[in-house]
């Protein structure tokens, strides 16, 4: 049977690691705080964008955009958007899975996939089991600046204007409540047509200053980008919440096993007494 | 009198929304003046200060490069980074105008050149407001 000091010793240490991990709950709880606060300040620009670009695909334009043309597919890429450190769970694996199978779907349709990366565990993730990284950017941080990303969108992008690649999907945790995160895999090219509202009714066009093709692309190069930042900054909330989560229950189950421990801890230290007790005993009596 | 939706918002933040009689902009080919009942125009925006009027009342904002979308009834500015003008400081203006300056003479690439230029216009569209700013208090 175990002596008391090792058993003491481990609940000491135990205790250590619950310290910490109730430490890293809080502080994921008040990062949520933050990552939610962005997400709303983010918001307008993803609204006012997708209310302009509604406005063009409504305007009788004479120029249509690469980006809403269905071609014949024969690569797709997929952009994963992941978070750079670990500790939250399943948060990341989860996404992995539903990329790794969506990529699987297309291959038996005989369409080839190659992967742009944000996020450290992508990186690692994709470098273990074997594909084609186009781009990789890492280390964000907890606050994700939006120029950060301009490098992997444009190669996305690029990529897609020379016809190297024919549809983009783009791959992130969509963040629901606190709780409950859900791994979504969209098709971000070629984009949803867009519903015709009232504005089609007459025919009309904008003014286009300089030419409509300059402005098109560059509007929809940034509608791309803020798609994108978007996605990263709501993986970023999912990775907060994940990660207040995964500690909640590291610490839970630290307290658990405290407790069992204590109760081994007491039993061994009565069958010492009880031993001693009966030797004592014992003792007296031979003499 | 009648008024203009405007919103002027960026990748991070919504910088302003409210009502105008009158909104003055920078577009990538000149000064623009946009009036309620504006034909529909999609044009680039210049780094330099929005004005929005709303009858006497006059707010300048700080915009670099982006888009302006006009309706005849609303007026968006989808502007890279816009902060309000207040809160800019002149000196910090000057000195990243300095560091492109520096950065200018020294060019190595065609790419850092063309990156100090665009640094160069941004920091001289921020000293214009500053200064355009002052002269109205």
């Amino acid at each position: 049977m175990a002596n008391t000091k090792e058993v003491r010793k481990q609940i000491a240490s135990i205790k250590s690691t619950q310290k910490i991990t109730s430490a890293m709950e809080m502080v994921a709880a008040s990062k949520i705080k933050k990552t939610q606060n962005e997400m709303q300040l983010g918001r307008p620009y993803s609204e006012k964008i997708k209310e302009v670009i509604s406005h063009i695909a409504n305007s009788s334009s004479e120029y249509s955009h690469p980006f809403y043309e269905h071609r014949e597919t024969k690569k797709a890429c997929f952009l994963v958007v992941s978070s750079d450190k670990g500790l939250c769970g399943g948060l990341n694996i989860n996404l992995f899975k539903q990329v790794i199978s969506k990529s699987a779907e297309l291959n038996a349709q005989g369409i080839e996939s190659n992967f742009a990366l944000i996020g450290l565990k992508a990186a690692s993730f994709f470098k273990s089991v074997g594909g084609d990284v186009v781009a990789n950017v890492q280390k964000l941080g907890d606050k994700p600046d939006p120029d950060a990303l301009i490098g992997v969108t444009k190669t996305v992008l690029d990529l897609h204007r020379n016809g190297e690649i024919d549809q983009v999907y783009l791959c992130g945790n969509g963040f629901v409540n606190t709780m409950t995160q859900e791994p979504k895999v969209e098709q971000l090219i070629p984009l949803p047509a867009e519903e015709k509202d009232e504005l089609t009714a007459t025919h009309w066009d904008y003014i286009y200053e300089p030419e409509a093709q300059d402005l098109l692309e560059g509007l929809m190069t940034r509608y791309i980008e803020s798609l994108i930042y978007h996605a990263v900054i709501e993986n970023s909330a999912c990775e907060q919440a994940a990660k207040m989560l995964a500690m909640k229950n590291a610490t839970e189950n630290a307290g658990d096993l405290i407790k069992e421990l204590e109760l081994l801890y007491n039993n061994v230290r009565q069958a010492a007494i009880t031993q001693e007790l009966s030797e004592i005993v014992g003792g007296a009596a031979a003499v | 009198m009648s008024t203009i939706k405007v919103s002027i918002v960026s990748s991070s933040e919504e910088i302003y929304s409210g009502e105008g009689t009158m909104v003055f902009a920078t577009g990538s080919l000149g000064e623009i003046g946009i009036a309620p009942g504006h034909t529909p125009l999609l044009t680039g925006l210049a780094p330099g200060p929005v004005r929005v009027q709303n009858g006497d009342d006059e707010k300048t904002f700080f915009c670099s490069g982006g888009f302006i979308e006009i309706q005849p009834d609303l007026v968006t500015f989808l502007s890279d980074t816009a902060e309000r003008a207040e809160s800019m400081d002149e000196a910090e203006a000057i000195k990243s105008q300095e560091l492109a300056e520096k950065n200018m003479q020294d060019k190595e690439s065609e790419l850092d050149y063309t990156k100090a230029a665009a640094q160069l216009a941004e920091a001289a569209a921020r000293i214009k407001t500053i200064q355009k700013l002052r002269k109205n208090k």
